[in-house]
């Protein structure tokens, strides 16, 4: 699949904005939440500013942005109609979050909003995983690991972002630490698991099926001799993107080092280091991860094989 | 509305004989001229006369090389012989159809009446999403108007009064030389697609993605192994009479 630069964005950013939003959300209701005027206010203006900048950022790949409202009305069926309507459900708990955090005297309860406040965000999450665990003919999207990866790495890359807020910032979060190398580590595991899934498998069409012969026989070969076309057209633009194996495994590579290991490393160093150093190291921590989450995005749509391209030559999807 | 009909009253699809398709591309032709002043219109062209041309057609025609087959033969002797196969690839007007469900404006609807498939252009974001959801790549999108566009079973002829009754039929189906394409209500058994359909083995593409396709497909028949090895032509017999009787004597002496 073709690799959107909007896409990859708004899923990583918005991703990272609503694991943030979770993690300090859950913090709030076991009473571990530091409260600190300056560090709320920075903790609530990344998360918004990272779901923002990603939900506007997914309405520029759009032929008509200006009619995006419309994509509020089919919440029955879609999926990303869903994740529209909870993505801007999720701004009154964040907002009410954000004041009951940053301005204890108002007496909003902080507890309450921080379990709302992960539950919905979490629900938005899961609902931008499912637009492409729903896909049928793309057998990388369509399989049980989606959902847990999307999960996984909105609350990894979100809580490593909160870490660093509170480093820089000079705030103390007891475990948020050693909840960050957990969450690294889940992290990798369930990408570790989707990427050994989706290099054993493929998905149920072959070109047989797909031009309906494999019904006539059980040994019917079907090769592609000739397109109907001899330049690319939209479908193959489109679902037609493949990246090469070498270069995959090396960006996976990267993805591993840059989005997992590296920030763990960082990160479970600062646990050893006085409070003054740990901001030097989180800080990077955090851009180091993004950096790598964002090659881990590219590599899922990159990596993701539409089943047309069956008919087109390739022998799987 | 993006949900599905429970049912449709009728199922209008197409059939498409992959024996008689000689991939001539007129159905292709047809379908771009009729369509780009259709329901959809236009069919955008990018760089139409020059490299890297891109546009938006509804019909696409493939070419296969089929083996193992036993359409490729009947006894095992040329069971490793192979066969071309054309391939007319375009909406399949699906019963179930994700790209329908997926859609988050509800610009993509089924059509409770006849089954069609079609896309609202006014309501249509261009997010690309229902694309993705086809398996068939039967939905191209318009990058000029920035909007999804896809095959309209030509809904705007087949109940078209201004045209001759015989002439309400989809714009490749009219146009098809060799007769490989038939249009036709696949929900009514007694109808002619579903007897040819019953009669030939007609099959779905892809049926383990679960889109149960209205349109059927007819596999390529079984090659006769009878027909004899060598075929002399017939010696010419001598005419009776006039010049040419006479030259036959002659030469014959
Ligand atoms: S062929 Fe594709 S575009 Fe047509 S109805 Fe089926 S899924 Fe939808
Ligand atoms: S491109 Fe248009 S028709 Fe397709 S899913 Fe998006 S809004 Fe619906
Ligand atoms: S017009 Fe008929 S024979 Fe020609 S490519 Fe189309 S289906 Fe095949």
């Amino acid at each position: 699949m073709h690799p959107a630069f909007s896409v990859i964005f708004f899923t990583t950013a918005s991703g990272a904005g609503y694991g943030l939003l979770t993690v300090a959300g859950v913090l709030a209701v076991l009473g571990l939440l530091p409260q600190n005027v300056w560090f709320a206010l920075a903790c609530s203006f990344t998360a918004l500013a990272l779901i923002t900048a990603g939900l506007l950022s997914s309405t520029f790949h759009l032929g008509h942005p200006e009619r995006a409202w419309r994509a509020f009305s089919q919440w029955r069926t879609s999926w990303l109609s869903r994740e529209g309507v909870l993505a801007l459900i999720t701004y009154i708990p964040a907002l009410g979050f954000a004041v009951a955090w940053a301005f204890p005297q108002t007496h909003v309860p902080l507890a309450a909003l921080g379990a709302l406040v992960a539950v919905f965000s979490m629900l938005t999450v899961f609902t931008t995983a499912m637009i492409y665990r729903s896909l049928k003919p793309i057998h990388a999207w369509h399989n049980k690991w989606v959902v847990p990866c999307y999960i996984v790495l909105s609350l990894m890359t979100g809580s490593v972002i909160l870490l660093a807020l509170s480093a820089g910032l000079g705030v103390t979060v007891k475990f948020l630490a050693a909840a960050c190398g957990v969450l690294l580590a889940a992290g990798l595991t369930v990408k570790w698991l989707y990427w050994s899934f989706i290099d054993e498998t493929a998905g149920p069409a072959t070109p047989a099926s797909a031009t309906g012969l494999a019904a006539t026989g059980p040994d019917v070969q079907v090769r592609s001799v000739e397109w109907p076309h001899t330049e690319a057209n939209y479908v193959m633009k489109e679902m037609g993107f493949a990246i090469a194996r070498k270069h995959a495994g090396r960006l996976r590579n990267i993805a591993i080092w840059l989005g997992f290991l590296v920030p763990a490393v960082l990160i479970e160093t600062t646990i050893l280091l006085p409070q003054l150093f740990s901001g030097l190291l989180a800080v990077p921590a955090a851009m180091v991860m993004a950096a790598g989450v964002v090659v881990e995005r590219w590599l899922f749509f990159a990596e993701a094989k539409h089943a047309v391209t069956l008919y087109y030559g390739a022998q799987k999807a | 509305m993006t949900s599905l009909p429970a049912k449709t009253e009728k199922k209008l699809g197409l059939v498409i004989d992959l024996d008689t398709c000689v991939g001539c591309q007129a159905c292709v032709t047809n379908c771009k001229q009729w369509n780009t002043g259709g329901h959809m219109a236009p069919l955008t062209d990018l760089n139409a006369y020059a490299a890297e041309a891109d546009g938006v057609w509804f019909n696409r025609v493939h070419t296969y090389e089929v083996t193992g087959s036993t359409a490729c033969g009947a006894s095992p002797a040329r069971n490793s012989s192979s066969r071309t196969m054309h391939f007319p690839r375009s909406c399949l007007h699906c019963e179930k159809p994700d790209c329908v469900t997926v859609c988050p404006t509800g610009a993509s609807y089924k059509r409770e009446s006849d089954g069609i498939v079609l896309v609202n252009e006014d309501k249509c974001i261009g997010c690309k999403l229902c694309s993705w959801a086809c398996p068939y790549g039967a939905r191209e999108f318009d990058v000029f108007e920035g909007v999804m566009k896809k095959c309209t079973l030509c809904v705007d002829r087949i109940y078209n009064e201004n045209l001759a009754e015989e002439d309400r039929v989809p714009a490749c189906v009219l146009t098809c030389p060799t007769s490989a394409r038939h249009f036709g209500d696949l929900g009514d058994p007694n109808s002619n697609v579903s007897k040819l359909v019953a009669a030939r083995g007609g099959v779905d593409l892809m049926p383990e993605m679960g889109y149960a396709p209205t349109n059927k497909y007819l596999p390529p028949r079984a090659r006769k192994d009878t027909a004899p090895a060598a075929m002399p032509a017939p010696e010419l017999a001598p005419a009776p009479g006039g010049f040419l009787g006479w030259v036959d004597k002659l030469l014959s002496r």
